[in-house]
């Protein structure tokens, strides 16, 4: 490997973008070259003194405000109380076809009323500090901690080796009830894995939906419902779900 | 891409420039929905997009009005947006406002700096690298040292690098927020870090 290869390659190393083979050779090279070794050397320091100084920026508020402004009032969302009132003030509709209706209209309603609060409670997540409750890369810590905080005991499978670092747990709110919330790390990016009980035990495949520009992978197992959530793209959230699925199949099989 | 460019004065282009693109803001008004999802989807990365912003236009005033300009024209196309995720679309969409402002700035009668961009991106990497190749321990420095030698690093190089150290988006990201392939990529992040290098240690051989 000649100096200007390698010089390239200590920047893609430094940012973790160089797969194992690659990064093997550059340490060799790095080994073998005062010159490459020193770049390295000072680009860690330059890495860490970046990180430590924060060099972003604040938008000032009067920004905010314009920018928040220029879009158009909000509206409150019609509740469900509202459109069931709707329903019941119907006098032509007969009662049983109203049940029928509203029944349907709720359950839709909800799925897509749950999957927004999902979303809400990920950028919630990423707000300082709102990230984790518990922090550890290890399943044996997180898994207890859940013990007492909800009526399920949450599977909690650590993907580290396959590439997404499990990173802590978390009790959060999605419909009003309490939620257990996993943390992933795949790269820079957050992947919240909610999980939480539903009385349906049949398996619904997963399917991967764009809100918000968010991709969230959703899928039922064996009493649970999953909602895998993030802005990484939808071909990496399916193979961690499919990563998921299949360490929970190890698991039960084990 | 314009090269190095220094700033020519303060501007109000943007939404001068944004008038001729007639932004159909009102359509959104019987949509309050649509406007709730935008909010919530792209105004948490205000602060991501203002950094970028102030890197890249070294004006705060500037800055501001790119901005604005960012979040009317990604409301404006948020119905069509399918990804890549919001953070780098909305860099994206940065991008094109702040060329706007580079060509009117490069029509000014002052402030052009004619860089070869393309060139300089092909010469070696070790024409940056200093003299004397022993390990030198960089002096520390405060943050508005480090942001000051940031700034003064030629584009495209500044932009890659803001975009990967400051907004920390991975290579795949970068890539598709500039439209540039990831070995692209790769290679400004080698050449940026090696001119922040030594822009550190000439600005340890004299210090303010």
């Amino acid at each position: 490997m000649t100096c200007d290869e390698a010089e390239i390659l200590l920047s893609a190393l430094i940012d973790g973008e160089l797969d194992a083979g690659h990064v093997r050779e550059v340490e060799a090279h790095v080994a073998e070259c005062p010159r490459c070794a020193a770049a390295l050397a000072a680009y860690r320091q330059m890495n860490q003194a970046i990180a430590a100084a924060d060099l972003s920026y604040t938008a000032p508020p009067a920004l905010r405000r314009r920018i928040e402004a220029s879009l158009p009032q909000v509206r409150v969302a019609p509740s469900r109380r509202s459109v069931l009132k709707g329903f019941a003030m119907g006098s032509a509709v007969s009662a049983l076809a109203a049940t029928g209706l509203v029944a349907i209209v709720l359950r839709n309603d909800d799925e897509q009323r749950i999957m927004s609060e999902v979303v809400s409670a990920h950028l919630r997540s990423l707000q300082a500090g709102h990230l984790t409750d518990v922090i550890s890369t290890d399943q044996h810590t997180v898994k207890p901690w859940f013990n007492g905080k909800l009526d399920v005991s949450p599977p909690v499978i650590d993907l580290t080796t396959q590439g997404f670092t499990l990173i802590g747990g978390r009790l959060d709110y999605v419909d009003a009830r309490a939620i257990g919330a996993v943390v992933y790390r795949r790269r820079q990016h957050i992947i919240n894995l909610f999980i939480a009980q539903t009385p349906n035990i049949e398996r619904r495949a997963a399917k991967t939906e764009i809100i918000q520009g968010f991709n969230i992978r959703r899928w039922s197992e064996r009493g649970l419902n999953y909602w895998a959530i993030s802005d990484i793209g939808a071909d990496e959230l399916t193979e961690f779900g499919e990563k998921f699925e299949t360490a929970m199949q190890a698991n039960k099989e084990g | 891409m314009p090269g190095r460019w220094r700033p020519a004065g303060r501007a109000n282009a943007f939404s001068a420039r944004a008038g001729q693109e007639a932004m159909p803001v009102t359509s959104f008004n019987d949509d309050p929905d649509k406007a709730r999802r935008f909010r919530d989807a792209a105004l948490p990365y205000l602060d991501d997009v203002y950094t970028l912003a102030r890197y890249l236009l070294r004006d705060p005033a500037d800055a501001e009005d790119a901005v604005q300009e960012c979040f009317l024209r990604a409301l404006k196309h948020f119905d069509t947006y399918r990804g890549p995720a919001m953070k780098p679309w909305l860099f994206a969409i940065l991008r094109n406002v702040c060329r706007a402002e580079f060509a009117r700035r490069a029509s000014a009668p002052t402030g052009i700096d004619e860089d070869a961009p393309e060139t300089a991106e092909q010469a070696p990497l070790w024409h940056e690298m200093p003299e004397t190749p022993e390990a030198q321990i960089l002096r520390e420095r405060d943050a508005s040292a480090i942001r000051r030698m940031v700034e003064a690093l030629a584009e495209p190089f500044k932009e890659t690098f803001v975009l990967r150290e400051i907004n920390h988006l991975s290579y795949r990201e970068i890539a598709d927020a500039v439209g540039a392939p990831v070995g692209t990529v790769m290679s400004r992040l080698a050449r940026a870090r090696a001119m922040l290098r030594s822009a550190w240690l000439a600005e340890e051989e004299q210090p303010e």
